[in-house]
């Protein structure tokens, strides 16, 4: 603070205020209305305090779902989402993980062009290749499946990046040492770069964490059956057309337990996460 | 930058790339490559026999007023989506960094909605505006708006840049956080002394100095509008009313799944691409510029 001006200060934390009012309202009222019977909510306008009905709809959604549109548990859905978030942010982890250590460490034919074919990939997210990316998908026969919600989704430029940046800061002794100590390549990575990378391991994990619990369009597309839907979609399954017939009280529960596991780890995880975020888009 | 300090192997460095690389191949170049293929091919109506026919595809999509009117409809989008983020989060970036006292909660308050889906960010907002059960529909009614965005174009345009704009919040936030941490304090004291008051100083100090990194977040934010907004609109207007907030992405699945035009949304396709790849090489040159400063 460069000097003391009590009424710019005063207006600094009536904009703070207000913004984190603007940004917690859709929260608060989602809230709100995943406590209410659908009959409270349509007499318009609804309450804004929470009804007592909090344990009757969640564990509604959670074993049963909805009744008019995907009847599918969202406790099945969430278990999805999880499986989901947890194999791309570790699988994207160890496959960027290693493919630098061979990228940096190793002096071989086509490496460039190897790093090269990496970086292309950034340039093509699946919203600009839907139709060939699921007929490959289909031909594989991982439909509905897992490893379909998550192998095509594991491969990460960021990820190669950052880890190639990160192997470049370590000093040149540490591989010498090893070298001169007899160590073969993969001991020194197990024991010396792995240790070494446990803060952007953490910060990765965070970001890739949130990336595939999110997911959405590749979902969307492969699954069919309603047992291997993730909570996101399982939300938009759940709206049926036309506000009236929607059972909002049962989709804003969902919501709820949709976003709260990611939200979690952002909140609890800040440190990781702001490091993660600003470090992967260096 | 090359290591001095090698290891030699003949087989383990192909081994340790081989996962990543087997992955990128078959999930993202060969369908790439299969867009393009079939970009330039017509397809009978029944799947049973195709055609070569160059750049047939194309010219047919750039005479069609529904994609020209997709491509207008997207500049927009993303023009808002980024613009708005933009000063929403450089204001309060720029509150945030002068108060002492809450800054950590202010921070954690505002950070978490980076955390949610666009789907459900989307769904959030669309409840709030739902014609008949809405909250702010019903306060709009009271003060004489008539609020139906399924049925008005630009309600439902409205309703997709606030959901997009509130979700990018925090992101752009927290970069911008870190740039105004990183502005030499003795600049700032130093124009304080020669008398410049808080509003001289952000416009004459410190937003020259962001001035580069905020051309830096447009470009994240256009990318984040033309690419993974697909959710918000799929979760809420679905492209309508009418086309009203079909964007290009939307339109490529739209026509590729729903209509099964495989040629046309395969070139609709290879123009993303094109978009695409000219915004990365742009935000790479940036980061370039920025590392050789």
């Amino acid at each position: 603070m460069v000097e003391n001006r009590p009424w710019l200060t005063f207006f600094s934390h009536a904009v703070l205020i207000a913004g984190v009012v603007a940004v917690a309202f859709p929260l608060y009222i989602t809230f709100v209305a995943s406590t209410l019977t659908l009959e409270d909510i349509v007499k318009v306008p609804m309450p804004l305090v929470p009804g007592p009905h909090f344990w009757e709809n969640y564990s509604q959604v959670l074993t049963a779902g909805s009744e008019r549109g995907a009847a599918a548990p969202v406790g099945r859905m969430m278990f999805n989402s999880l499986v989901m978030a947890l194999v791309i942010a570790f699988g994207k982890i160890a496959i960027s993980i290693i493919a630098s250590f061979a990228i940096v460490y190793f002096r071989f034919p086509l490496r460039n062009f190897f790093f090269w074919m990496i970086f292309i990939t950034l340039m093509l997210p699946v919203e600009v290749r839907i139709i060939p990316t699921f007929k490959v998908a289909s031909d594989l026969g991982i439909l509905n499946s897992y490893v379909g919600l998550t192998l095509p989704l594991i491969a990460s430029a960021t990820a190669t990046f950052l880890f190639r940046q990160f192997f470049m800061t370590v000093p040149d002794e540490l591989a010498e040492a090893a070298r001169v100590d007899g160590a073969s390549p993969m001991r020194f990575f197990v024991d010396v770069l792995l240790p070494l990378s446990k803060t952007s391991i953490a910060a990765l994990f965070v970001i890739q964490f949130i990336y595939g619990w999110n997911q959405y369009l590749w979902p969307l597309l492969i699954t069919t059956d309603e047992s291997m839907y993730t909570a996101v979609i399982g939300i938009k399954r759940m709206i049926t057309g036309g506000d009236a017939l929607t059972e909002w009280h049962l989709v804003m529960a969902t919501a709820i337990l949709a976003l709260l596991p990611p939200a979690l780890v952002v909140v609890l995880m800040q440190k990781w996460f702001v490091k993660g975020l600003v470090e992967t888009e260096k | 930058m090359e290591k001095r300090v090698v290891f030699r192997s003949a087989w383990l460095p192909y081994a340790l790339v081989a996962p990543q690389l087997a992955i990128t191949i078959v999930f993202f170049f060969w369908p790439a490559f299969q867009a393009a293929w079939f970009s330039f091919q017509l397809q009978d109506a029944f799947g049973l026999k195709t055609e070569f026919v160059g750049l047939r595809n194309f010219a047919e999509l750039f005479n069609d007023p529904h994609y020209l009117k997709s491509f207008k409809i997207t500049a927009l989008f993303s023009v808002l989506v980024a613009v708005i983020g933009i000063a929403v989060s450089l204001l309060l970036a720029t509150m945030a960094d002068r108060v002492l006292r809450g800054a950590l909660a202010y921070k954690t308050l505002l950070i978490w909605p980076y955390a949610v889906a666009p789907a459900v960010a989307a769904v959030l907002w669309a409840f709030l505006f739902a014609p008949s059960v809405g909250i702010i529909t019903f306060a709009l009614k009271q003060i004489g708006v008539e609020w139906n965005y399924v049925l008005q174009g630009d309600q439902a345009m409205a309703l997709v840049v606030i959901a997009s704009v509130w979700k990018q919040i925090s992101y752009n936030f927290l970069f911008f956080l870190a740039w105004l941490q990183s502005v030499p304090k003795s600049l700032i004291e130093a124009a304080a002394i020669d008398g410049a008051g808080p509003m001289r100083r952000f416009w004459t100090v410190v937003f020259p100095l962001l001035a580069p990194t905020t051309f830096f977040l447009l470009v994240v934010n256009m990318v984040y509008a033309f690419f993974e907004t697909f959710g918000v609109i799929d979760a809420t207007t679905q492209g309508g009313p009418a086309g009203a907030t079909q964007i290009l992405v939307y339109k490529v699945y739209h026509d590729g799944f729903k209509s099964q035009d495989l040629g046309g949304s395969s070139a609709q396709s290879v123009v993303l691409m094109i978009i695409v790849i000219a915004l990365t090489v742009i935000q790479f040159r940036f980061v370039e510029r920025k590392v050789h400063y």
